[in-house]
């Protein structure tokens, strides 16, 4: 079986970090190089995302917004993530990575605008290196990969990830990705966030194998690492993509987590889970445990703690302000606006005869 | 036209260091039908390469390669193989620049039809789907120096473009200027005629010739048009001639049921509805599969079909 790629040992320098249950060492732990005011802004930006998650949540129900999918619990992976990543290097998201939206700087008032119906992506994404929410499960990953074939065809050394749930892992786009990026040894991190559910559909009935595991048979690595970790998920990320970068080809992620909320605000959770699930997994919240070993390395007092939850507060507040001060787009510009960059005469009259009838009325 | 397609692509690789080309057996092969032979050889495995055997993902990476900055024109090895792709087309190549502003200048080549005597899934007719979809633009040419062209335009152009080859028109030979430029959007008058209009495209318009052909030695005019384009429809063409024939009669290979012919018809019902004199016939695929080879003659339009319906027509008034 000469043709078949054997993942070695030697090529995966993420696996030495961690230990074989997917903890980050020690050792690593201490040796990842951030400064105290990096590890607090790690803490600061999981704290921000998840009291805007909160937010967005009373949003809906007071009827600013039409649908919400809340990420309570995955604060952990949004924030490691885009901290280890460089911010020219493109993140192909799903549709729950709102909270890594917000670290790429994207205004949460501007992206709230997908869920309060008034755009179907109200960013550029080449402004931000990340690309619109996408809702077909899977269907993103093949575009990620797709812009790091294009990243090795120019000699570039950034680096791509992209990111979707435990469900996703069922879906034919990807496998035909992973396989894409293996042939092509596309310079892209594949990164798992199993949170346990797919909308109601639990894990064991989603797969009945490892998903870190399927990656060998890509023909590169894998591991599965606790996605509860901030520092864990930024130590992996970090070590992956530089292997991508210095042309070792993609790694794959999976991330445990747990989807502490309802799939979206339409979802009721209480039909197919018991809460003493929830209770399991509140004591490995992201956020506590992570605030708790910044206690332990004398890193964060009272007074810190307080002037962070402070300036969170006013953050949302100014969130909510915006956002219900959002002007929507005319009619006739949302509708017809950006389909086509060389739209043909007829489309331009559909556009027009729609615009005076609008007047018109 | 074989030659005329490559030529074409040859001519866009050259200029454009952003186009790519890939598919299945696209590199090495040169692809089934040999459309991209030598061009591997001539641009190099990073511009035109063969992918692994995945529709979906071939259509998926071209998006990624698009927001890259790349031209990718990637085939789908025959039309029946579209429909994994299906997804990626429909929900993102369609949809990408509406939701985010970010154009989509992807060409996606596609052999349709049927008359190759194939087993099933080599000869269908899956325009109406993609034509039916918003943010896409449908293309079919019908001639060599049209496929150059127009190919040369899909290209060129920054919005998606699904590009429907009639595969069984491959062989047609004939001269071409490669100067010559054809937009997309416009059809032509293939054949000018007096008494009915026979709207075709693709591979159904050498057929509508050969009955303007026929029609003749019968004393019957048929004027022909080549749509070209799908989508954008070029209507005024269409009504143009209406205003002389008042009788029409559109072919496709594709089953007429839900087919692009009733586009056609509505269009000319909503703006031509005074210029009829005669109910407009629609040729096309049965409403059933596509058959097995040996029946496939009896399935898709020919000389016959077009010059009964030009009779019933030119029956009325």
């Amino acid at each position: 079986m000469a043709d078949v790629v054997q993942v070695a040992p030697a090529d995966d320098p993420v696996r030495p970090l961690f230990s074989p249950t997917g903890e980050l060492t020690a050792e690593a732990r201490s040796s990842l190089g951030l400064s105290p005011d990096a590890l607090r802004d790690l803490y600061h930006k999981m704290v921000w995302i998840r009291r805007t998650d909160q937010e967005a949540l009373n949003l809906q129900r007071q009827g600013e917004l039409g649908l919400w999918g809340p990420y309570q619990g995955q604060e952990a992976i949004h924030v490691g993530t885009v901290a280890a990543l460089r911010p020219t290097d493109w993140i192909f998201p799903s549709y729950r990575e709102f909270g890594m939206g917000m670290c790429r700087g994207i205004d949460p008032a501007e992206m709230l605008k997908l869920f309060r119906g008034v755009s179907h992506g109200p960013w550029d994404p080449r402004q931000y290196h990340f690309a619109p929410l996408v809702i077909p499960v899977a269907s993103q990953v093949p575009h990620g990969v797709g812009y790091a074939m294009g990243s090795r065809f120019k000699h570039s050394d950034d680096v791509v990830l992209t990111t979707f749930g435990d469900g996703a892992t069922s879906k034919g786009d990807w496998h035909e990705a992973m396989n894409f990026a293996g042939v092509f040894q596309a310079p892209v991190i594949f990164l798992c966030q199993n949170n346990r559910w797919a909308i109601s559909v639990p894990l064991a009935k989603q797969t009945a194998g490892s998903i870190a595991e399927r990656a060998q048979g890509y023909g590169f690595p894998g591991i599965r690492i606790d996605g509860n970790d901030v520092l864990g998920v930024f130590a992996a990320i970090r070590s992956a993509g530089e292997r991508a970068r210095q042309g070792g080809g993609p790694y794959l992620i999976e991330a445990m987590t747990y989807r502490m909320g309802p799939h979206t605000t339409s979802d009721d959770p209480t039909r197919y889970r018991a809460n003493s699930e929830l209770e399991h997994w509140s004591t490995k919240d992201p956020i506590p445990r992570f605030r708790q070993w910044l206690e332990s390395q004398g890193l964060l007092n009272e007074a810190a703690l307080a002037a962070i939850n402070r300036e969170v507060e006013v953050a949302v507040e100014a969130t909510r302000n915006r956002l219900r001060a959002t002007a929507a787009p005319a009619p006739g510009e949302a509708i017809f606006g950006r389909v086509y960059q060389h739209p043909s005469d007829s489309f331009l009259e559909e556009r027009e005869e729609f615009e005076s009838s609008l007047e018109s009325n | 036209m074989a030659k005329a397609i490559n030529l074409s692509l040859r001519d866009a690789l050259a200029r454009d260091e952003d186009v790519l080309i890939f598919g299945e057996d696209v590199g090495t092969l040169g692809g089934v039908f040999r459309i991209t032979d030598g061009l591997q050889k001539a641009f190099g495995p990073e511009r035109v390469f063969d992918t692994p055997l995945a529709e979906s993902a071939i259509i998926g990476v071209s998006i990624g390669l698009a927001i890259r900055g790349f031209k990718p024109v990637p085939e789908i090895q025959f039309d029946g193989f579209i429909y994994p792709a299906f997804d990626q087309i429909v929900s993102h190549v369609a949809k990408y620049r509406n939701r985010t502003g970010v154009s989509m200048p992807i060409t996606i080549r596609v052999p349709f039809g049927g008359h190759i005597g194939a087993v099933e899934h080599h000869s269908e007719s899956p325009e109406a789907y993609f034509a039916h979809t918003a943010g896409l633009k449908v293309v079919a040419p019908a001639t060599p120096g049209d496929a150059y062209a127009l190919l040369q335009s899909s290209i060129n152009d920054p919005d998606p473009v699904i590009f429907f080859e009639p595969k069984a028109r491959y062989y047609l030979k004939e001269e071409i200027d490669t100067r010559t430029e054809v937009p997309i959007g416009l059809a032509r008058v293939a054949r000018e005629g007096s008494g009915v209009t026979v709207i075709a495209y693709g591979p159904t318009v050498s057929v509508a010739l050969d009955a303007a052909k026929a029609a003749e030695k019968e004393n019957i005019s048929l004027e022909v048009i080549d749509l070209r384009t799908l989508s954008p429809l070029d209507m005024q063409t269409i009504l143009t001639s209406l205003r002389k024939t008042h009788r029409a009669i559109v072919v496709h290979e594709a089953p007429v049921f839900g087919g692009f012919g009733g586009e056609i018809v509505a269009r000319i019902a909503d703006d031509g509805f005074d210029l009829l004199e005669a109910p407009i016939a629609r040729i096309g695929g049965m409403n059933a599969p596509y058959p097995p080879a040996r029946y496939e003659k009896l399935y898709l339009p020919d000389v016959d079909r077009i010059l009964e319906a030009a009779d019933v027509a030119l029956a009325y008034g």
